[in-house]
């Protein structure tokens, strides 16, 4: 066997790569969608697999949301592992009933006789110049229903990793793909892929003293950047890139708060009822005693994702989280 | 099944026992005949285009020429970065133009994202009918003046809102029709499917057009749909599906005009399919030599819908060589106007996020609107900090990356 070098590899390449060796080692695994075979998605994820495997294996549906998961849900109760994309964030609404009401809701109905495997891509967020619903960051409305596993990589290694052990899992999992990053590039060797945390864990992506830094997918990277900016006012920030937000890695989370003493949220999915609150209650809840000030929230503004043009003003950059950082120090000022 | 009934009487010994037949089912022959005749309706190069209108033809075919240069401006904004991206309705121009021309000013058109067009055939101003499109706003207009609903991106979604439109009308006692424009992939929908049903039920005064261009982005129809037709869907709803040459923009007015009499008569909806071709890729950011021959399209062009209009004005002598050029300076004319304020940079206020959200803004949004401004006002103010950082970074490189 030759081993391939690592190589600079996208995440778009990475999740391609995943789905299929998925594929390959299990033949009970079937990507259907809009778009899927003859173009390979729109972002091209599911670039080959028709041809690889077949229509069959691989299939163009007809244009409808809620037939694409209805019949997911059919063929993963005969058995099969339909992994389904869903074409960009807002055009997964049509689903939704099929989700909240079977998808999440079959393993409790059933009393754990009919579990779905069923994994739900959908491409989320924004930062790409998209027009009117494609940006929408819809996490906190997978989170609101129990019963589906919610998750998001932020790095290439995690894009494969993840994306493989939600198609193994025996749950159902919503798995979002951070599209401003697809394009985001690493070394990587799709032969001796990295072994990464399972799902369900969050990890420190940088080590850090002064404060903890709480966040996942497209803001991992805001994050990291705003962690080096934060040195020369020196601050020492700890990234937590949380993976998955069901379930939640509450351990890992409390343990770098517990530390640092401080913990800024920081997602661009809008904040009011958004999943900084729940993150933000659960951190005060376990380190009450540890912390020198309230966990803040950076978030996205509470309105309709705005126009591209205006969407720089709206998603949470450097500046909004150092900004956040600098009110932690409220305490020892007042 | 023919066999269970047999067998019970065939058991050994058993009572014979006859089930009560059931009240004999009558298939509802009200509304009559709904089938759509198969071939598509066409009057261009028939010898129905003598009965046809001088005048309307002429009408359309100078919107056609205005839309096909409408077309090719709004694709080249695309490569200028003018526009975030452009659904072309080249190869499409009869529907879009005979969509808007067939409204009175009292109706309603519920377009989808590719007809803007139809919303500028209407009478939108051109600038503001791409604002969705260059990214400044979502919906550039304001619905009422024109009476165009905001182009709907989810697909098939604005079809109820047509319905409810034109059902609330006859509520009123207003003599007001919706025509609403789908693609061939929308009906695959589920809320195609619920309009056409409450359309039918309510017999509200609608019509649905869907223009049947053979693909959704790479989905050609034989994937999307085993129906002989889209068209024949209607039958199942209970109201008459017409089958239209797409590209023969008389005959797509002609059918349209009728389906809006009838609505206007209380004679409810009509679904009317109106088969076409999408000359170019899906966007401007889609490849279609992915999924289609240049043959197919090349075949497609040889029935241009302009061209078909031109011919027949020309034949019939209502055109000459002078009317074409002065259709194309029109044409031109309305073009370099349009280049030229798409040119200009829009004045944006950031401050817009917060003000359209609710009524009255809620005291978060209003803190937050604070926020916002404090950020402009310091990155207005060339503070001598030393500080490089950009006050609205969205910290993602892709942020430029344009789809
Ligand atoms: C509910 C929904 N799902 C998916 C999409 C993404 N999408 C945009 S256009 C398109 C294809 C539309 O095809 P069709 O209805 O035939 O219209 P056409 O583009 O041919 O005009 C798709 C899948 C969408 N806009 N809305």
């Amino acid at each position: 066997m030759t081993t391939t070098a690592v190589k600079p590899a996208t995440m778009a390449s990475a999740l391609q790569r995943a789905l299929r060796d998925a594929m390959a080692e299990d033949p009970s695994v079937h990507v259907l969608g809009e778009d899927v075979g003859t173009l390979g998605g729109v972002f091209r994820i599911t670039d080959g697999l028709a041809a690889e495997f077949g229509d069959d294996r691989c299939t163009d549906t007809p244009l409808a949301e809620a037939g694409i998961l209805g019949t997911a849900v059919g063929m993963a109760m005969y058995g099969l592992r339909p992994v389904v994309e869903m074409q960009f964030d807002a055009f997964a609404y049509p689903s939704f009933e099929q989700l909240i009401s079977h998808v999440a809701k079959m393993r409790n109905r059933t009393r754990g006789a009919m579990p779905l495997p069923i994994t739900v891509r959908v491409p989320y967020g924004g930062g790409i110049g998209g027009v009117e619903h494609h940006s929408d960051s819809s996490e906190a409305y997978y989170m609101a229903t129990a019963g589906l596993h919610v998750v998001t990589p932020a790095t290439v290694d995690d894009a494969y990793g993840m994306l493989r052990a939600a198609i193994a899992s025996d749950d159902p999992v919503v798995f979002l793909e951070p599209k401003r990053l697809y394009w985001s590039k690493a070394q990587w060797s799709p032969d001796e892929p990295a072994a990464v945390e399972p799902i369900g864990r969050a990890v420190v992506r940088r080590r850090g003293t002064s404060a903890t830094l709480i966040t996942y997918g497209p803001s991992v990277p805001v994050c990291l950047e705003a962690a080096e900016a934060a040195r020369a006012e020196g601050w020492d920030l700890e990234v937590v890139d949380l993976r998955s937000l069901v379930p939640f890695d509450d351990e890992t989370v409390a343990a770098s708060v517990r530390r640092t003493g401080r913990a800024v949220v920081v997602h661009e999915s809008t904040g009011f009822g958004g999943p900084g609150g729940e993150i933000a209650a659960r951190v005060t809840e376990r380190c009450f005693h540890h912390l020198e000030a309230p966990v803040l929230r950076v978030a996205g503004f509470d309105i309709p994702y705005p126009p591209p043009m205006l969407e720089r003003h709206h998603l949470p950059g450097v500046d909004r989280v150092l900004d956040a950082v600098a009110r932690l120090q409220w305490e020892t000022e007042s | 099944m023919k066999k269970s009934s047999t067998s019970v009487q065939e058991l050994p010994g058993a009572a014979v026992r006859r089930p009560t037949p059931p009240p004999a089912w009558q298939p509802r022959t009200d509304p009559a005949p709904l089938l759509p005749d198969p071939e598509p309706f066409r009057v261009l190069g028939t010898p129905a285009a003598a009965g046809a209108d001088p005048a309307l033809l002429l009408r359309l075919y100078t919107e056609l020429v205005r839309g096909r240069r409408y077309n090719t401006q709004a694709t080249a904004l695309t490569k200028q970065g003018r526009l975030a991206v452009y659904p072309s309705s080249t190869g499409q121009e009869a529907c879009e133009v005979a969509a808007a021309l067939v409204l009175e000013d009292r109706d309603w058109l519920f377009p989808s994202y590719r007809d803007t067009l139809a919303a500028v055939a209407r009478g939108l101003d051109p600038v503001q009918a791409l604002t969705l499109l260059r990214g400044d706003w979502h919906t550039g207009y304001d619905p009422h003046e024109h009476r165009v609903a905001p182009l709907s991106t989810p697909l098939a979604t604005q079809l109820p809102h047509a319905v409810g439109l034109a059902h609330a009308a006859r509520l009123k006692g207003d003599d007001v029709v919706a025509l609403a424009l789908v693609g061939d992939g929308g009906t695959s929908e589920g809320d195609f499917h619920e309009a056409l049903n409450f359309a039918a039920v309510w017999r509200a005064p609608v019509v649905f057009l869907v223009q049947n261009n053979g693909f959704a982005i790479s989905v050609p129809l034989a994937k999307q749909s085993a129906a002989p037709s889209l068209a024949h869907k209607a039958v199942g709803y209970g109201m008459p599906g017409r089958l239209v040459d797409g590209n023969d923009a008389i005959a797509v007015h002609t059918v349209l005009a009728e389906a809006m009499d009838r609505a206007r008569r209380g004679e409810g909806p009509t679904l009317v399919e109106a088969v076409t071709y999408r000359v170019e890729a899906h966007t401007n950011a889609d490849d279609a030599t992915r999924y289609r021959e240049d043959s197919e399209v090349q075949a497609w062009r040889a029935h241009d819908p302009v061209k078909l209009m031109e011919r027949e004005l020309l034949e019939r002598g209502v055109l000459d060589e002078a009317g074409i050029k002065k259709a194309a300076e029109g044409a031109e004319v309305m073009a370099a106007r349009l280049r030229e304020r798409m040119n200009a940079e829009p004045t944006l206020d950031p401050m817009d996020l917060f003000t359209h959200v609710y009524a009255e803004q809620t005291t978060q949004l209003a803190e937050q609107a604070a926020l916002l401004r404090a950020e402009l006002e310091a990155s207005a103010d060339p503070a001598p900090s030393g500080d490089a950082r950009d006050a609205g970074s969205t910290g993602g490189e892709a942020a430029g990356e344009r789809r």
